[in-house]
């Protein structure tokens, strides 16, 4: 069990995070490394693409949610590609929806951060 | 593998323990989901499973020693499948965890906890000073 983290810059100032694997307190560090790298390097509009995440628990949701809290401090955001619908009955029963964008496709996640 | 079939008399017993590091959570998760494989229980349900014993799993991590060990009983019956959690720290607070979920404000730590009641449809625990910290978690099969 592993999660692979891959960024790669988009349109704009925007970077990509994608996340392939599972999210448990194991590998969560990993995905914090990533997203704390790049707000140390002033990017605060991100989208964390989560499509190929089999897998999230509350260490997880902990990384996403410190990663917002950072961005928005500099006026930025973080939005997320989910379609997996167990990961996002997560999302829903702890009212994370109401926090975070979530959409269907990196296209329209990344259209919402403008 | 199938479930096996309901009957009065089915029952059984799983024990697992593993160290309480983060690296062993899996293991946890995994052997529990394929207990509750064994049940009528949906996907949703074993998924919902699943998590609830790595929360499980995570607060005594994160409450305790790596020194120290998680045991995990997994009790079945036709019709519910009650997990035992035990470990030796003091860390699970369920009254102090509020029912509508994350706050933007709100403690990400007591995530797991919401979790594990949302998820779960009796959660009972027990904390002694000496004794440790006992958590039951039954997830019951829907008729």
């Amino acid at each position: 069990m592993d999660i692979k983290v891959n960024v790669r810059e988009s349109e704009g100032d925007a970077y990509v995070v994608d996340l392939t694997g599972e999210i448990d307190v194991y590998t969560s560090p990993k995905v914090k490394d990533a997203i704390t790298e790049l707000i140390d390097q002033e990017h605060y509009n991100l989208v964390i693409n989560l499509e190929k995440v089999r897998y999230i628990d509350s260490t997880g949701l902990g990384v996403l949610i410190g990663g917002l809290k950072r961005v928005r401090e500099h006026g930025g955001s973080v939005n997320l590609v989910c379609t997996n619908p167990q990961i996002k009955k997560i999302f829903d029963i702890t009212g994370l929806v109401k926090i975070f964008g979530i959409f269907d496709d990196e296209q329209s996640a990344m259209k919402a951060l403008v | 593998m199938n479930p096996l079939p309901v009957t009065d008399e089915f029952f059984g017993r799983v024990d697992v323990a593993i160290p309480a590091k983060a690296e062993w959570v899996a293991v946890a998760r995994l052997t529990v989901a394929a207990v509750a494989s064994r049940l009528q229980f949906s996907v949703e349900d074993i998924e919902d499973v699943k998590l609830a014993i790595a929360e499980a799993c995570t607060n005594s991590i994160q409450h305790g020693s790596p020194s120290d060990t998680i045991a995990i009983a997994c009790e079945v019956s036709s019709d519910e499948l009650r997990i035992t959690v035990r470990d030796r720290g003091q860390g699970l607070r369920l009254e102090s965890v509020g029912e509508t979920g994350f706050k933007e404000d709100g403690r990400t730590e007591e995530l797991g906890v919401f979790l594990i009641r949302a998820l779960m449809d009796s959660v009972e625990y027990r904390v002694d000073a000496r004794e440790g910290t006992e958590l039951v978690m039954i997830k019951r099969v829907l008729a």
